[in-house]
């Protein structure tokens, strides 16, 4: 992707993630406490965070690859699940994937 | 507590989590440059867009070689949660005034919002939106450059590593929705597995990030509103 359009995403981006925020503190708490909107928006973030997790972990362009990011998911995953710090979760991670790309050559 | 020791706790607890929430600037930085990210595009998305979940949406979905669209789009819809937040700060900031509203508004992220609705009252809760938000915006933008720069001296095996953090990174943020304490963690996990389902299913058939966004209708999975508490900042945080 060229750079003019890296920056438009980043500044448009930009732009509305600040809009959104301010929307928050402008319009009337009714608008956004329907019980419909706080649904979709409590539930919003599991479904795009978990795509993100799995497009990051198994594909490649349009293709599913399995590769060294799948141990370090897995391993995370175990780190998080033993309430390892963030950082200790994303260094096994790391050592994960790093040690499956020497194994495997 | 007395009024000067409530005032330090609050003002530990706001540079405590600054420092902690550092660390994820790290790692956002390091993702931003694995996307192809130049160092002033990180930079920029740091002190500009300023919310975690969604620039690391952003850069994901440019670094799995979608459009700037998706890219945008998946960032927005991430964005969305700090618009509720506003809503339930204002009550606490009272922002007056056109200059203070636009200001405040730049501030409002998940870890401002809990540590102003967990201080006792409105006073500390100003003191700590304040104090959380100024030592938040300082530690990211600094491990921001700090990761971006580590990152863009990797090579090999390193290269390797970098590429297995981005996910474990997601699934770090995407965590504590999960766990046994968070509101319906339950129905949260079914949404998560849905979503994952439905991006990996799109993948060979939609332009790269496309499916990123197509992964919202998992939340359908959600169900029709209930009388569940909704969950709090506090237990939103990532």
């Amino acid at each position: 992707m060229s750079g003019t359009a890296l920056w438009a995403a980043v500044l448009a981006g930009s732009i509305g993630c600040y809009l959104l925020k301010l929307a928050g503190l402008s319009v009337p708490a009714a608008w956004v406490e329907q019980p419909w909107v706080a649904r979709i928006v409590d539930f919003v973030p599991a479904a795009l965070l978990a795509a993100l997790v799995a497009v990051q972990a198994l594909t490649s362009g349009q293709e599913l690859v399995v590769d060294g990011r799948l141990a370090g998911l897995a391993v995370a995953a175990l780190a998080l699940a033993l309430r390892a710090p963030f950082i200790v979760v994303l260094v096994l991670a790391g050592a994960a994937g790093a040690l499956v790309h020497v194994v495997a050559g | 507590m007395s009024r000067a020791a409530a005032r330090s706790a609050t003002l530990r607890d706001a540079i405590g989590l600054g420092l902690a929430v550092g660390l994820y600037g790290a790692a956002f930085g390091a993702a931003a440059d694995a996307a192809g990210l130049d160092l002033w595009q990180t930079v920029t998305l740091s002190a500009l867009m300023f919310t975690g979940a969604s620039q690391f949406a952003l850069v994901g979905v440019l670094g799995a070689g979608g459009s700037a669209l998706a890219a945008v789009g998946s960032a927005l819809l991430l964005g969305t949660r700090n618009t509720v937040y506003g809503v339930r700060l204002v009550p606490l900031l009272r922002p007056r005034g056109v200059l203070p509203r636009l200001a405040t508004a730049h501030w409002v992220i998940d870890e401002t919002t809990a540590l102003s609705i967990a201080a006792p009252d409105r006073r500390l809760a100003r003191l700590a939106f304040l104090a959380g938000g100024a030592s938040i915006f300082l530690m990211w933008n600094l491990t921001t450059v700090v990761g971006a720069l580590g990152a863009a001296a990797l090579s090999g095996p390193a290269l390797a590593a970098l590429d297995a953090v981005v996910p474990a990174a997601f699934l770090a943020l995407l965590w504590p929705r999960l766990r046994a304490g968070f509101p319906e963690a339950r129905v949260q996990l079914r949404v998560a597995v849905g979503g994952a389902v439905v991006a990996l299913a799109l993948t060979p058939f939609v332009p790269a990030g496309v499916q990123v966004i197509a992964a919202v209708v998992a939340v359908a999975l959600a169900g029709r509103p209930g009388r569940a508490p909704r969950p709090t900042a506090e237990e939103e945080m990532a």
